[in-house]
């Protein structure tokens, strides 16, 4: 491993209410992948958007190969070397990707030499294997391919360092796969790369170093051949960490969801799902595996009543509840954790309290007459946060000050509690850390034990595997294979995603080609 | 009858051009300040203020094309105020050009009270390109009219080429899209909006000023009579690009001078009837916009009157 490349001296962040970065110290090496580990809310993206020049530090300095710098803007950062893929890609879906490309770049003239660059962006795309297409519009690419824009975009402008906040978070197996591949031919080049990422297996796989963060403050950095899976998780929480949940058998009782023939459009008016039909009973934690884009949040919308469908039906408990307004349908005993945590589970600008309520603020005791009464809604938010755990700093400050973790519980805990008979869970433990992955799963198969009806849509094969009890893939709406969980395995659900599938469980159908 | 129906028609669609230039100019303004993200409302106010300056200055200086260009810059001193609210305090863009309106009315409502019914001698002299307004049909319409509408066509094809051409259009295109993204890649956010809320305010006070040095040259209380909102309108219908932005232009300008054809010829309709169609027709270009959008999935810009600050969630 080379030199020193970077070095973070004693830097401090606060934000109202935490201190996101507690004197922190940090280095990485020339040609090295360092992991940046730690809880939700750690502090990971804050050190992050500071060495970005997003955030500007309170106390603390940066040393660039030995000279000290002072980087106040992403432009600053740029011309240090410095690229960063965030958390949340930085693309404008209406331009191309040669447009992204060239996006504030100073060297180009006031005419763009759309030629040109092209040809440049080819040949980036060639050496490191990123095949992508300079003329696309961002928003036709699938989220791999994007966030190859996104390498292209630092890779175009010279970087040296890059900086990647939790990149395979939103990618299947296979292109986490492919995105290594990339990651070790840059470090073949000499470059660096700050890796952050919540899944144990692959931030063994891939780094060199791993350094800790654990509520602001460093825990510690080692190197990956001297640490173990569990040790770093323990550092991680300060506590063990189940990598394997025990299971009660299942115990399925009467059909609680029903499918037929169900199609509807997307948000750009195209049809994505083509005739999704199965059914869920009691009891059974039914996962959703697929690629995202193939219509399963499409899916999730049309049976709680946000997505009108356009041909087929939808039953629960054996009554229609296709195209019902999302109140009936809850009403029902439908409830719904989102993909969307700040978009759609919870109103950002409305207090921990407020958002608790949403569910039962016209109900007895919460509600009376046309008034609220704050007194019971926050006793009842103090049960929730103290029932599952929820880490909030101020209960009337607006919810979107919580960290990701602690936001899924607050959507978790208060659909939870409202007793289900069915629970449509999109990703969710996406981007939580180990700790409150764990417990969300937990909370999921507790609910399942008490013979709530489950759809668990997700990308992680991992946690499919491990707490479905059944696992349907969906294919360019379509469900294209289903699997009991003693038979599944995860190759083959792979395939399946990817669109090739061999399927013992469809009936009439064998081999088919999709 | 018949040479007689084709002379009407020719002087009615240069009409058309010279009426459809007024809002031409707001309208290309306003589709790049809301290209930034900056939804500016006070058209209607930059506009009569650029009117106003441009009408004071051609009276008292009798200098024609300095008085646009100070109607002009009028406009776009007056959009700094916009500017400055809605980007560096970050207030809401609704209230902050709402009040630019009724500013713009008032202020001209005093400072105009002098000029009230003086009429100017001379308007922005015609100038015949020689060549093209030969051209049968066309020629006399199109190029038989002033040098601020030739420099009308000119910017449609010059803002068309700079937002889909250059790097200044990218960035545009960016800030207005996602800002956050271009902040990250290094676009000033700020600057951006800035200049392009200023070019706005140039546009607008160029169309006041061509109302008061051409087509209406005297001046009047609220002479504009909410041209500015049916700006803004258009902006919609144009989808945010130029060369559509002269079709709502000019098909406005068409019922506005028909109308006039109407009540000059003297029919029985009553004229206040008349007046309404224009303002009429801005709906019906709505609706149907508002469709097109709709179906083509060509939305506004996403980040249209949201303040952008960095360190915020
Ligand atoms: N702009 C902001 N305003 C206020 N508080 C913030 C802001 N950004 C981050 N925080 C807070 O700072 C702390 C650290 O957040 P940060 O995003 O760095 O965590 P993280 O380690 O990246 O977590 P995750 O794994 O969930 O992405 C959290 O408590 C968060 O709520
Ligand atoms: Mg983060």
């Amino acid at each position: 491993m080379g030199a020193i490349v970077l070095q973070v001296k004693n830097i401090s962040k606060h934000f109202p209410g935490v201190l996101a970065n507690d004197h922190i110290n940090f280095d990485l090496r020339k040609g090295e992948i360092h992991t940046l580990l730690g809880e939700n809310g750690a502090g990971k993206t804050t050190l992050m958007n500071i060495l970005d020049g997003i955030y500007y530090p309170d106390e603390g300095e940066i040393y660039l190969n030995g000279k000290k710098v002072d980087i106040r803007s992403p432009f600053e950062a740029t011309k240090n070397g410095i690229g960063m893929i965030h958390q949340h890609f930085m693309l404008v879906d209406t331009l191309t990707v040669l447009e992204n490309v060239v996006l504030g770049l100073e060297s180009q003239g006031f005419y763009l030499n759309k030629k040109k660059i092209a040809e440049r962006i080819k040949e980036i795309s060639q050496n490191y294997n990123l095949n992508i297409n300079p003329y696309a519009k961002i928003w036709q690419l699938s989220v791999g391919e994007q966030q190859r824009v996104e390498i292209i975009k630092t890779l175009f402008r010279g970087a040296k360092i890059l900086i990647m906040d939790e990149p395979t978070a939103v990618l299947t197996p296979q292109e986490a796969d492919t995105l290594f591949k990339i990651l070790r031919r840059m470090i073949k080049e000499d470059k660096s790369i700050i890796f952050i990422s919540h899944k144990l297996d692959e931030v063994m796989k891939i780094s060199d170093r791993i350094t800790v963060l654990r509520k602001g403050k460093l825990v510690g950095t080692v190197d990956k051949k001297e640490i173990k899976q569990k040790e770093l998780a323990k550092m991680m929480v300060g506590r063990e960490v189940l990598f394997r949940l025990d299971r009660n058998p299942i115990r399925r009782k009467g059909e609680v969801l029903k499918i037929e023939d169900l199609e509807t459009h997307n948000d750009k008016g195209i049809i994505i799902l083509r005739g999704i039909n199965f059914s869920l009973p009691g009891g059974e934690i039914f996962g959703l595996a697929g690629v995202s884009g193939n219509g399963q949040t499409e899916l999730a919308e049309v049976i709680v009543g946000l997505r009108r469908a356009i041909a087929g039906k939808v039953y629960i408990k054996g009554e229609e509840v296709t195209n019902l307004c999302p109140k009936a349908i809850t009403k029902e005993g439908t409830n719904y954790i989102p993909p969307d945590r700040l978009k759609v589970g919870l109103v950002p600008n409305l207090s921990t309290v407020e958002n608790a309520i949403l569910r039962r603020y016209d109900r007895e005791p919460i509600s009376r007459g046309i008034f609220l009464n704050y007194e019971e809604a926050a006793k009842y938010t103090r049960e929730l946060i103290k029932q599952f755990n929820i880490m909030v700093p101020r209960e009337n400050a607006p919810v979107k000050f919580l960290s990701g973790g602690n936001l899924q519980k607050l959507i978790l805990a208060r659909e939870i509690r409202e007793e289900p008979a069915l629970l449509i869970a999109v990703h969710p433990s996406r981007g939580l850390d180990v700790g409150a992955t764990e417990f969300v799963r937990k909370k999921l198969l507790e609910e399942r034990d008490q013979g709530v009806a489950i759809l668990l849509i997700s990308e992680d094969l991992e946690e499919l595997l491990m707490i479905s009890d059944r696992i349907g893939v969906i294919y360019e709406g379509k469900i294209v294979g289903m699997v009991d969980i003693d038979d599944a395995n995860i190759n083959e659900i792979g395939l399946m995603m990817a669109g090739v599938h061999k399927n013992p469980l469809l009936k009439g159908e064998e081999n088919v080609k999709v | 009858m018949r040479p007689d129906a084709y002379a009407i028609t020719i002087i009615l669609l240069a009409a058309t051009v010279e009426s459809g230039t007024i809002l031409l100019f707001p309208i290309i303004g306003e589709i790049f300040t809301e290209r930034s993200g900056i939804l500016n409302l006070g058209i209607e106010g930059m506009m009569i203020i650029g009117a106003l300056v441009g009408f004071a200055t051609a009276f008292m200086t009798g200098q024609i094309y300095w008085a646009f260009f100070m109607g002009m810059l009028a406009g776009g001193l007056a959009s700094l105020i916009h500017a400055f609210i809605s980007i560096t305090l970050r207030g809401n863009q609704v209230v902050s050009g709402l009040a630019l309106s009724i500013f713009g009315l008032g202020v001209t409502n005093f400072y105009g009270q002098e000029f009230v019914n003086l009429q100017l001698a001379h308007t922005i002299p015609q100038v015949i390109i020689p060549g093209l307004s030969q051209i049968p049909f066309f020629g006399p319409i199109l190029f038989k009219q002033d040098y601020m509408v030739y420099l009308s066509y000119i910017l449609v094809i010059i803002t068309w080429f700079i937002l889909f051409k250059t790097k200044a259009g990218i960035q545009l295109r960016a800030v207005g899209q996602n800002a956050q993204a271009a902040d990250a890649m290094g676009v000033n956010v700020y600057k951006v909006r800035y200049f392009w809320t200023f070019f706005g305010g140039l546009m607008a006070g160029a169309g006041g000023a061509y109302l008061t040095l051409n087509c209406a040259p005297f001046w009047l209380d609220g002479i504009t009579a909410g041209r500015g909102w049916v700006a803004i309108a258009l902006v919609i219908f144009a989808r945010w690009n130029p060369p559509y932005a002269l079709i709502g232009a000019y098909l406005f300008g068409a019922i506005n001078a028909l109308q006039f054809q109407l009540q000059s010829m003297g029919t029985t309709i009553p004229s206040a009837l008349l007046s309404m169609q224009p303002y009429f027709l801005t709906f019906i270009l709505i609706i149907v916009a508002t469709l097109l959008v709709k179906a083509k999935h060509i939305g506004v810009p996403k980040e249209l009157g949201i303040p952008y600050a960095r360190e915020e969630k």
